[in-house]
C-alpha cells in the first residue's frame, strides 16, 4: 500500500507545483496510510531527488531514459501505470498543471480508478473518500466521491501550502521497459517564453483591458507588474486586436487562473473574463467606472484612470517593498 | 480522414449557479443551455475547417446526454458535421461519458477525436484521456493548433511557459482551445441543412460511475470591496501588504 504521486519537471528543476503534489502525497498517507512514492521521468540529477524527502517522499522511483525528456502523454501515462503496478498504489497524485491535467484522466482511465480533476482540498475519509474540487469555473465547489479501491487526484495549482520537514528519500530505478509503440508521438520543437513566471503558475497577476486604449500603453502595466513581481495577463479583446500575444488571454476562453494577486486594470468585469480569475484568492480592481461589475468581485478598488492611478501605485510598491 | 467531434451541453456562461435538493443538485430552472464553447469555438470548428480543405472526409458528432441535449446538438449540426449521435445516458463521470464514446470510437474507427480542452460545468477536462487511456491511443490536451497530412498529425499545445509541437500518428485524441481555429456563427443556409441531418440515438451500455458528485457548495459571499482614492495608494499597498498578506 502506497500513494503514489507523479512529479513534473522541466529540464531537471522542480517548481512549486511539484512540492505541493508532495506534500499533498504525504497528507493523504498520513491519513490512508502507507508510504509516500514519487514518480520522476525522464533526466534529473539524484541529488535533486533525494531532496525531494525534503516535501515528504519517501522513496524515489525514477526512470531515466532519454526518451521522457519531452512530455509524451501515453508513454507518460504507460509508465505511471507500471509504478502504480509495482508500488500497489492505492492513490496516485497529480498537480493539474498542463501534464498533470492530460496524465490524470488518462492513467484513470487505464487502471480504472475514480477520478477528481482539480481538488482543492484534501481528501476526507471520514465516511468513504471524498475529495472538494472546484466546478462552474470556481463558481462553486463540488465534493466528489470517488468509489473505486484505487483512485487518481489532480491538485489545482496555487491550493496548498507548501511546507518543508521531512529528511532525505530513497531513489530507486523503476522497473519499467516502455515498448516503442509508447513513442508514436514525436517531439518537434518548443517555443519557450523566456524571463516570465507562466501565468498558471504565478503567484501575482496584473491585467489589462481596453480601457488602456492602446498597446502603447502597456509599459505602465509592465513597471507596476515588475514592482509587484507579478505576471501578466489581459482580457480577450486585447488578445483579438494584438496588443498583446494570446497566451496572456484569460477567461472563459482563455487561460484558468488562481493567483494570490489579481489586478485588474481597465477590464469591465464581463463574466466570461470573471470565469478565468474567479478562484484568484484577493482581487484589486482599478476602473474610473465607479458602476463596472468587476468591483462586485473585487476585495479592493480604486476608482480613477488608470493612467493616473498606475504610475503612483507602482512607485507605492516600490517605496513599500524598499527598492 | 473521419473525424468525430464531443459536444457537451453547458450552462450558459451568465447563468447563475444555484443547487436544490438539498444542495445535492444544479438548478436548471431558468438557465438556458449551450455547446460548451471550447466544443463549439474550436473543436467543432477545426474539424469543419479541416473538411472544407479536403482533410477531412466525414465529420461525425457525438453527446452523451438525455434529450434535453437534442437542442445543442442539432445547433452544432448547423454550424457543420454531417451526422450526430447522442447516448442516451444522463452522468457527469467523465469515466463513464469517455467510455461510452470510445465504445463508438470503436465501432465506427475514427482517425482523430476533437474535444474541447474543458466542459465550462464541471471543468474537468477528462472526457478526451479517458477515451484515448480506454483505447490505448495518443491524447494531447490543451492543443492551440492542429494539422493533419495523411495518417501523421502535427500539433502544437500549451505547456507550462510555452508551446510544444510534436507530431503524431493517427488515430489521436486532441482537446482544442483558443488558438485552434477562429470561431464562427452558424448561418441560415446551415440551420436549414441541420434540421436534415440524421440524429441518431444510440442506447447507453450502462457503465459503472466510478466516482460521482455528492453535493455541491457555494464559495463565501465576498466581504465587499474596500475602495481607495487616488492619493491612498499607500493605504491600498499597506492593505496588500499586512491585511492580504498578498505582496
Ligand atoms: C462566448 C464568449 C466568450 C468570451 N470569453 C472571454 C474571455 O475568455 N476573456 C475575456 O476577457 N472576455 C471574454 N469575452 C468577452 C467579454 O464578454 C467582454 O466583452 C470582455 O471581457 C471585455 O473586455 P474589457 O473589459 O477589456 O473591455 P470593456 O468591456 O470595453 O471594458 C473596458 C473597461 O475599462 C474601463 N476604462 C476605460 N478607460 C479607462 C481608464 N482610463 N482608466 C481606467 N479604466 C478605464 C471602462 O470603464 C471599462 O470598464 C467573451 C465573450 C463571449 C460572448
Ligand atoms: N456529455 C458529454 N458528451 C460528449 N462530449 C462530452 C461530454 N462531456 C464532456 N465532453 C467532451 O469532453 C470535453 C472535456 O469535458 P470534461 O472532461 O467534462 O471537462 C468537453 O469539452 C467535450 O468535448
Amino acid at each position: 500500500m502506497s500513494v503514489l504521486v507523479y512529479i513534473d519537471h522541466s529540464s531537471g528543476s522542480f517548481k512549486k507545483n511539484a512540492f505541493e503534489a508532495i506534500n499533498y502525497a504525504s497528507k493523504t498517507a498520513a491519513a490512508v496510510g502507507g508510504e509516500v512514492v514519487a514518480l520522476v521521468l525522464g533526466t534529473v540529477n539524484d541529488n535533486e531527488l533525494v531532496a525531494l524527502g525534503k516535501y515528504g517522499a519517501q522513496k524515489v522511483l525514477k526512470l531515466s531514459d532519454e526518451r521522457y525528456n519531452h512530455f509524451n502523454t501515453k508513454a507518460y501515462s504507460k509508465a505511471v501505470e507500471a509504478a502504480v503496478n509495482e508500488t500497489g498504489a492505492n492513490v496516485v497524485i497529480f498537480s493539474a498543471n498542463n501534464n498533470g491535467k492530460s496524465l490524470a484522466p488518462m492513467v484513470a482511465a487505464q487502471i480504472k480508478a475514480g477520478l477528481v480533476s482539480g481538488a482543492v482540498a484534501y481528501p476526507d475519509t471520514s465516511n468513504g473518500f471524498k475529495v472538494k474540487k472546484s466546478v462552474f469555473s470556481g463558481k462553486a465547489f463540488a465534493f466528489v466521491s470517488v468509489k473505486t479501491d484505487k483512485k487518481v487526484i489532480s491538485l489545482t495549482q496555487n491550493s496548498f501550502a507548501v511546507t518543508e520537514g521531512g529528511s532525505d528519500a530513497t531513489v530507486a530505478p523503476l522497473n519499467y521497459t516502455p515498448e516503442d509503440s509508447d513513442f508514436s508521438s514525436k517531439f518537434v520543437s518548443e517555443d519557450v517564453i523566456k524571463g516570465e513566471v507562466p501565468l498558471n503558475e504565478a503567484e501575482r497577476v496584473v491585467s489589462g483591458g481596453r480601457g488602456l486604449k492602446g498597446p502603447e500603453n502597456w509599459g505602465i502595466l509592465e513597471d507596476l507588474a515588475t514592482a509587484m513581481d507579478a505576471s501578466l495577463a489581459c482580457s480577450r479583446p486585447v488578445a483579438d486586436a494584438d496588443w498583446r500575444p494570446h497566451h496572456e488571454h484569460v477567461g472563459q476562453t482563455g487561460g484558468t487562473i488562481r493567483p494570490n494577486l489579481y489586478v485588474a486594470v481597465g477590464i469591465s468585469g464581463a463574466i466570461q473574463h470573471l470565469a478565468g480569475v474567479n478562484g484568484s484568492k484577493v482581487i484589486v480592481v482599478i476602473n474610473k467606472d465607479p458602476e463596472a461589475p468587476f468591483f462586485k468581485a473585487a476585495d479592493y478598488g480604486i476608482v480613477g484612470d488608470a493612467f493616473e492611478v498606475i504610475p503612483k501605485l507602482t512607485e507605492a510598491v516600490k517605496k513599500a517593498k524598499g527598492n | 480522414m473521419k473525424v468525430l467531434i464531443c459536444i457537451a451541453k453547458a450552462p450558459d456562461t451568465t447563468a447563475k449557479i444555484s443547487f436544490t435538493d438539498n444542495d445535492t443538485k444544479f438548478n436548471e430552472t431558468g438557465v438556458t443551455f449551450i455547446i460548451n464553447p471550447y466544443d463549439e469555438m474550436y473543436a467543432l470548428v477545426r474539424a469543419i475547417e479541416l473538411k472544407e480543405s479536403g482533410v477531412a472526409t466525414e465529420l461525425h458528432l457525438v453527446s452523451v446526454g438525455g434529450a434535453e441535449s437534442d437542442a445543442i446538438i442539432r445547433k452544432a449540426l448547423a454550424l457543420g458535421g454531417d451526422q450526430a449521435f447522442r447516448i442516451d445516458a444522463s452522468t457527469n463521470d467523465p469515466f463513464v461519458i469517455g467510455s461510452e464514446i470510445a465504445n463508438l470510437v470503436k465501432q465506427n474507427n475514427y482517425d482523430l477525436v476533437l474535444t474541447g480542452k474543458e466542459s465550462i460545468d464541471y471543468n474537468n477536462g477528462a472526457v478526451g484521456a479517458t477515451i484515448a487511456g480506454l483505447l490505448d491511443i495518443n491524447y494531447i490536451g490543451n492543443i492551440t493548433k492542429l494539422d493533419v497530412n495523411g495518417s501523421e498529425a502535427t500539433v502544437t499545445r500549451e505547456m507550462d511557459g510555452g508551446q510544444e509541437t510534436v507530431s503524431c500518428s493517427l488515430p489521436l485524441v486532441a482537446a482544442c482551445q483558443q488558438g485552434v481555429a477562429e470561431p464562427r456563427i452558424p448561418n441560415m443556409r446551415g440551420i436549414m441543412a441541420a434540421r436534415t441531418k440524421p440524429l441518431t440515438v444510440v442506447p447507453s451500455t450502462a457503465i459503472e460511475s466510478l466516482a460521482t458528485v455528492e453535493s455541491y457548495e457555494l464559495p463565501p459571499a465576498k466581504q465587499g470591496v474596500k475602495l481607495f482614492t487616488v492619493d491612498q495608494v499607500d493605504d491600498l499597498v499597506n492593505a496588500l501588504i499586512n491585511e492580504a498578506k498578498v505582496l
